[in-house]
């Protein structure tokens, strides 16, 4: 898994690339949380998971943490680009109905930048 | 097909060991071959759940052991992961969309592995461990239009 990040005012993008499972997600998540301590001004995290070709439940969690601690300071994170398994588990998870997807980046920031 | 054939492994507890358990498992089932790339993921990922939930719950100490059981009868893929841990005190409790004793997981990987079998069996003893059992056929086998892998 490959995990990198920019950046762009008070956005974070974050690219994420291979599989995100109870291997890789504790260092996803240490990522993360590091950038999220050393940038105070992020209020929102778009997550690019165009090329994560896996994700199970602990990928998930993973991401649904970093969601709370955005959320609980009025910020948000948006998931850009799943591939149809991770959309797929996105659904049954219910995940779906919680953290906004958008198709595409440009999507993302036409709709989510000013949250 | 009609051919029968069966694959056992059993590996320690950790967690590098689930992309392992789920790509053997995946390539095992792809003998199958009128399984489609969708249905070959749909294995990756329950297998990822069960074997994930031991290495995370099945566990009070370190050393503990999964075992993977797979079996091709026909067309049907019957996968078995078992440990001799702690167990369930209360399997249909467990099995609920939500339900998890970690405070930061989603409680959905039993959930996961129901929708994307076609039979997912949960047998605990509290103190002697788990043993989850899923079957999974191909949808469309001997379809024309089937989209095949090869
Ligand atoms: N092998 C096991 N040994 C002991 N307890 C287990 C085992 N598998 C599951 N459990 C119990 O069942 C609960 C539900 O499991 P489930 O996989 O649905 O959710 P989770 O693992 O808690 O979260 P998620 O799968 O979303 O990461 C777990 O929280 C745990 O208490
Ligand atoms: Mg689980």
């Amino acid at each position: 898994m490959r995990t990198e990040t920019r950046a762009i005012g008070n956005v974070l993008v974050v690219r994420l690339s291979g599989e995100l499972d109870l291997g890789t997600a504790p260092e996803f998540r240490a990522k993360l949380e590091e950038e999220l301590d050393a940038k105070p001004d992020i209020t929102r995290i778009f997550l690019v998971l165009r090329d994560v070709t896996f994700i199970d439940s602990s990928g998930l969690g993973a991401i649904l943490g970093r969601y709370r601690r955005l959320r609980a300071h009025g910020g948000g994170l948006f998931a850009i680009a799943p591939s149809p398994q991770v959309r797929k588990v996105f659904d049954l998870s219910g995940l779906t109905s919680i953290i906004p997807v958008y198709e595409t980046e440009d999507e993302a920031w036409a709709r989510a930048s000013g949250v | 097909m009609s051919a029968t054939n069966h694959v056992t492994l059993e590996f320690p507890a950790i967690a590098q060991n689930v992309e392992f358990a789920r790509v053997a498992v995946a390539c095992f089932a792809s003998q199958i071959d009128s399984f489609t790339m969708e249905e070959i993921d749909d294995i990756k990922l329950i297998v990822s759940e069960a074997v994930s939930n031991v290495v995370l719950h099945g566990y009070d100490s370190p050393g503990g052991l999964v075992r993977v059981h797979a079996v091709i009868e026909g067309n049907v893929l019957t996968i078995t992961v078992e440990d001799t841990g702690r167990g369930i005190a209360d399997v249909e409790q467990a099995r609920q969309p939500a339900f998890t004793t970690s405070p930061d997981r989603m409680g959905m990987g039993f959930t996961i592995m129901e929708a994307l079998s076609d039979d997912l069996d949960v047998s605990s003893r509290p103190g002697a461990g788990v043993r989850v059992i899923m079957k999974k056929a191909p949808r469309m086998a001997g379809s024309e239009e089937h989209e095949r892998r090869s």
